[in-house]
């Protein structure tokens, strides 16, 4: 029971993890709180379950059609609205209020384009295998989700660590203005963000839709709540952060389900993080450095 | 009517200030000089409470200030300006001095809400505060003016205004001329000696040797967090430390003013 | 005569609740005016609304209270939540208070959410008397914008104002920074309770999902698009935001996707709201 408890929050902890990567690398990059990255994780939803009905694409196609739909939304989203907004050097509450828009606009159109009803996959797109092991029950789905996660997790470490985007990112991250000055092409770097951030929000919501087989409009809400939840406890702007954040927050509500009761499930997540916020004002995992957004 | 005690300050394992001990006589222009990144404006923030020192005791009429949050220091009677202008700038000239007199005012809610003769007279007064605070510094005509169209010296004279609606017993100027063409300096210049020649005692901090060697009865020279020397101007100009610490400095001096 | 109140009942009968839910909103609005006009970023005020909302009900179904009572009720209770969780809340910064409030606020739906015996849990509250006549909502807008105007002529209209612009200078000038934002805050909870408690005894039934992070958005969203630069922004908001929807029933599905891309071009080209004083200014000469 306990082991198996352990897996369930190990893959919910993973899908929150993922979708928190993007919302915290625009945070730290861009300075934005993002609202509408809950909406870009329900467009790679829609995309892929678009690319698995009408185009009759395997899975693992759909999840790269929804990587490149959803990193284009986001593209999209930086350079018609947030890029204005950094050119006229506009208050930080401004560029949030605006991506409300964007998800108003988004969360609409899907609804408008397919229905407020809840969307399923075909039967047999989603693998159905499973593994049972010493009373444990693995799902296909939750071994792909582990191992994106890790895979994902392991690439975009390695690439800030190690390449010369990477250097040039927390650079940015530290001063937009010290990097300008140091020939980093900064606005590059912001759209080449927004993409990334937007297509990892993206495949979450593929990898989501998939664990529990539902695509709705509205569907990024929720996780929305959660990834503010997530980056607010691993630290703001923090990438390891949004890793463990996920994973603690993931553990936090499936224990709290199974010890507790299941209605507590959503006051675990934001009550955990108030009351962190109030012992540490800058997150469990955060730096003491804060930087206003 | 100042006085720090052993102070230190570090951040971070950088130490910022060293064991630095400062008396400034009441009534008196008090100079603290020193190069840039001497530690001169963290000497400030320390007196006016917005960061604490590590070590050290800073007293202020006798009445120890640790621990006290920067608006109980301001109502004990400290006032400061800003090295990087820090006015209200989308509020009017006398609505930013109105802000000073904040403590001054005192009215009960329903005297605010129904514009009680209590509420009206002290808002008369205050505003005649203003008017004449801003006359003090030679603003008086323009007091109806958003104070960010002001010229940057307009907009420091302002700045003064400000810091003196709080009827401050010490007004501490954080680079007063920074920025300043000559002929604004000098009218900075004479502004703080009536300031002075009002009761005001005045520590401030500066660059431009000429402005404070001009003004001040007492200059101490701040050199990587450690007071080298405190004594009348013209001991200080030929103290052989001093020289040192300032040589080579002058255009580093001007880059910063123009910038 | 006779002509025109034919056309008035007609009218009212077809439109009263989007009038008084205009008023409403307009309150709502208000109530996080107060704190944004000091600089605070608290997205609470829905979950204060909802506190105002099942308080006052409350005290209607199960106490017969007097409505005048229950309003009073409505607007004590989430004044005093906001007063105890104010004060560490308040030392945050920026974002972080506004996360935290937000959290705030899902704590307060899952609370009643789980607390079914007196709330009704996810199924509400039900049979709420219709208390609520439009004169009340008038007065409590009139007697709103009455305190918060005069408020912002006074001297604490001036220390939000400075806080707002730079808490440093401002604590400097002898402003006691906790003091004033704690002021803005719980009196912004009360009027957002003010305003549950007007919408519960309109609307017959409050479920803990009209209180969550979508409500707190669009509170803010009202304030921040009529612009916070004074006190008639936020009401411009509301109206605006209210009607949006009505005059968009045309375009039926696709009417959310306007209000979406209205919303943006309105913080893409109107940076300070569309009640800015100093555009006026601007385009009209100076009046001041």
């Amino acid at each position: 029971m306990f082991a198996q408890q352990l897996i369930n929050a190990l893959s919910l902890g993973s899908v929150y993890a993922l979708f928190a990567l993007g919302f915290t690398l625009i945070f730290g990059v861009l300075g934005v709180i993002n609202l509408a990255h809950g909406a870009v994780f329900m467009v790679g939803a829609y995309a892929a379950l678009q690319a698995v009905v009408l185009a009759e694409l395997p899975i693992w196609a759909a999840l790269v059609i929804a990587f490149i739909i959803s990193g284009l939304v986001g593209l999209a989203i930086d350079i018609l609205v947030l890029s204005p907004l950094r050119k006229r050097d506009a208050p930080h509450l401004i560029p949030m209020i605006a991506t409300i828009g964007v998800a108003i606009m988004l969360n609409s159109a899907a609804q408008g384009l397919f229905g407020a009803d809840t969307l399923r996959f075909p039967p047999g797109v989603v693998p159905d295998g499973s593994i049972e092991a010493g009373g444990l029950h693995i799902t296909a789905v939750e071994i792909g989700i582990i191992a994106l996660t890790i895979v994902i997790m392991v690439v975009l470490l390695l690439g800030l660590r190690r390449t010369s985007i990477g250097k040039a990112l927390r650079a940015v991250a530290e001063s937009p203005r010290a990097a300008a000055l140091l020939g980093i092409d900064v606005e590059g770097l912001f759209r080449k963000t927004s993409f990334v951030a937007a297509a990892l929000g993206g495949v979450a919501g593929v990898l989501i839709s998939l664990y529990a087989n539902a695509v709705y409009p509205l569907m990024g809400q929720p996780m929305l709540h959660k990834g503010i939840a997530v980056i607010i406890l691993g630290g703001m702007g923090d990438i390891r952060g949004a890793l463990i954040g996920g994973l603690f927050l993931g553990f936090a509500e499936v224990f709290a389900v199974a010890y507790i009761g299941s209605t507590m499930r959503d006051a675990v997540a934001f009550g955990l993080l108030f009351l962190i916020l109030l012992v540490r004002p800058t997150g469990l995992f955060g730096k003491a450095n804060e930087r206003k957004a | 009517m100042l006085e720090l005690t052993s102070i230190s300050k570090s951040f971070g394992g950088l130490k910022v200030l060293d064991d630095v001990n400062l008396t400034v006589p009441q009534g008196s222009i008090f100079g603290l000089i020193g190069p840039n990144g001497a530690g001169k404006t963290t000497v400030f923030n320390l007196i006016t409470g917005l960061i604490p020192p590590t070590s050290g005791t800073i007293t202020f009429d006798g009445a120890d200030l640790a621990g006290l949050p920067p608006h109980r220091i301001t109502r004990l009677g400290i006032a400061r300006t800003f090295q990087n202008i820090r006015i209200f700038k989308e509020m009017s000239l006398l609505e930013n001095v109105l802000v000073g007199r904040h403590r001054h005012i005192d009215y009960g809610v329903i005297s605010m809400l129904f514009s009680l003769p209590d509420y009206r007279a002290q808002e008369a007064a205050a505003r005649t505060r203003a008017y004449e605070l801003l006359d003090w510094v030679g603003l008086g005509g323009k007091a109806h003016e958003i104070a960010d169209t002001l010229s940057y010296g307009e907009q420091r004279r302002l700045e003064i205004a400000r810091a003196l609606a709080t009827e401050p017993h010490l007004l501490l100027l954080d680079e007063p001329v920074a920025g300043m063409n000559p002929a604004e300096k000098t009218e900075l210049m004479k502004a703080v000696r009536a300031i002075n020649e009002r009761g005001y005692t005045v520590f401030l901090i500066e660059h431009d040797m000429r402005f404070v060697m001009g003004l001040c009865e007492q200059v101490a020279v701040l050199n990587f967090g450690r007071i080298i020397t405190c004594d009348k101007p013209e001991a200080v100009r030929n103290n052989p430390d001093v020289i040192e610490a300032y040589l080579g400095r002058d255009d580093d001096a001007n880059t910063r003013e123009r910038a | 005569m006779d002509a025109f109140l034919l056309w008035f009942d007609e009218f009212w009968a077809v439109y009263s609740n989007l009038v008084l839910t205009l008023g409403i909103n307009a309150l709502l609005a208000l109530s996080i005016w107060l704190t944004l006009a000091c600089g605070v970023l608290a997205l609470a005020n829905a979950a204060f609304m909802g506190i105002g909302a099942y308080a006052g009900a409350l005290a209607t179904l199960n106490y017969d209270s007097p409505f005048a009572l229950s309003i009073g009720v409505a607007m004590v209770a989430p004044s005093l939540v906001a007063l105890a969780i104010g004060l560490p809340v308040l030392r945050l910064g920026g974002v972080y208070l506004a996360m935290a409030t937000l959290g705030f606020g899902e704590v307060v739906r899952v609370v009643i959410l789980n607390t079914e015996s007196i709330t009704g849990g996810a199924l509400g509250l039900n049979g709420i008397p219709q208390y609520t006549q439009w004169w009340h909502v008038l007065l409590a807008l009139v007697i709103v914008i009455f305190v918060l105007a005069r408020l912002h002529r006074s001297k604490t209209g001036r220390a939000f104002e400075a806080i707002k612009v730079d808490e440093t200078a401002a604590s400097l000038m002898g402003v006691d920074l906790r003091a004033n934002k704690l002021l803005a805050f719980v009196l912004g909870a009360a009027i957002a309770g003010l305003a549950g408690a007007l919408n519960a005894h309109l609307t017959f039934f409050i479920g803990p999902q009209e209180y969550g992070f979508d409500r707190g958005v669009e509170i803010l969203t009202m304030a921040i698009l009529g612009g916070v630069t004074s006190i008639i922004g936020p009401i411009i908001g509301a109206v605006f935001l209210t009607l949006l929807p009505e005059l968009l029933r045309g375009l039926a599905d696709f009417r959310l996707i306007v209000n979406g891309f209205i919303l943006v071009a309105v913080v893409l080209f109107l940076p300070n709201g569309l009640w800015d004083p100093a555009r006026f200014r601007r385009w009209f000469g100076s009046g001041r």
